[in-house]
């Protein structure tokens, strides 16, 4: 009845309480915004997982390419300085 | 009072069964995975609000039986569901349709019940509210998307609106037990719903450029007891457990 390759798909990212960020939770066809939030609501949060939804269409996504792992991340790998494990933290700053 | 209290609360837990338990048909079927979680929500919800209607039901009459003796114990000619919800499926467009005139029908009345002068009547309603208003909303988009979409979609749900048009007239039977109900503002006179309830669908069918029905033919039968074809064999398949197994438990 319908023809899923012209549905497209949608990323879904859920908050689960207040104060806390939205986060990637999975995805879905639909075929445009509106049907895609109920959808979100009815696939992710059927168990109360969830006060607020973003979807965003997946093909708006921009990506890194995996084949870039080296040159992306790898230089990273040896800077420990740039860690905050050398300073003494305060306990009345609390949670950084 | 009682007696008619009774019977009212029957007839909405009967309309919330039988259609809970035709769109439960469709799980596993659905045209697509997200619309197969979102037809048994909406079916679950349904059964729900049953459950709290039978079981109040239950507890007015005071003989004993409980929501599945009253759910799963009666003859077909004691169930007063509206004809509407024991009408076999059809497609898509044909369940989505008739979902979206019962919710929004349903959300109309439950809006007015939150207020009823039994404190129970008005808990159940205040639940079940934006269960509908959910309910509404979903299959509303879906009448726009089917009735304005493609053309076989067009045609589909213009001919959903044809199969259905003759079942609508009778959400809006009176009889002593409706006219009761409303003078001791316990459940609103479903009659005093029918305007807003269609200036509610004629603006949803115009933007999904569907023709509005014609409510001057109307089947009725369904709150005396007297049903369609089809009702025996959902019956058949919904009291199949606890008629082999009596009082069995999950």
């Amino acid at each position: 009845m319908i023809n899923t390759q012209e549905i497209q798909l949608w990323e879904v990212f859920i908050r689960p309480r207040n104060g806390l960020a939205h986060r990637h939770c999975g995805s879905l066809h639909a075929a445009d915004a509106e049907m895609a939030l109920q959808a979100a609501r009815d696939v992710y949060t059927r168990r109360g997982e969830g006060l607020s939804i973003w979807v965003i269409p997946s093909a708006q996504i921009v990506a890194s390419d995996p084949q870039d792992r080296d040159q992306m991340f790898d230089p990273a790998d040896d800077k420990i300085y740039r860690h905050p494990s050398f300073y003494e933290i305060p306990d009345d700053v609390g949670h950084m | 009072m009682q007696k008619a209290t009774f019977l009212a609360l029957i007839r909405l837990a009967d309309d919330h069964l039988i259609l809970g338990h035709r769109l439960s048909e469709w799980c596993g079927h659905a045209p697509m995975l997200e619309e197969d979680l979102a037809m048994p929500n909406i079916a679950l919800d349904l059964i729900g609000q049953a459950r709290a209607l039978y079981s109040y039901a239950g507890e007015i009459e005071a003989a004993g039986r409980d929501e599945d003796a009253l759910a799963f114990g009666r003859i077909e000619r004691e169930y007063q569901n509206l004809l509407i919800c024991e009408l076999e499926n059809g497609d898509f467009a044909q369940t989505m349709l008739r979902q979206f005139y019962f919710a929004s029908f349903m959300l109309l009345l439950w809006e007015q019940a939150q207020s009823s002068s039994n404190t129970t009547v008005a808990a159940i309603a205040a639940k079940a509210v934006k269960e509908a208003k959910y309910h509404r909303r979903h299959c509303g988009e879906w009448v726009i998307r089917l009735g304005d979409g493609t053309d076989e979609s067009a045609s589909r749900m213009q001919a959903a609106c044809t199969v259905l048009e003759p079942y609508l007239a009778e959400f809006f039977h009176v009889d002593d037990v409706v006219l009761e109900m409303s003078e001791n503002s316990i459940l609103p006179d479903p009659l005093s719903l029918r305007a807003a309830w269609l200036a509610d669908i004629c603006e949803v069918l115009e933007v999904a450029k569907i023709a509005p029905p014609d409510l001057s033919h109307a089947h009725k039968g369904g709150r005396k007891g007297r049903h369609t074809e089809a009702m025996g064999h959902l019956l058949a398949k919904l009291q199949y457990m606890q008629r082999s197994f009596p009082n069995m438990k999950w």
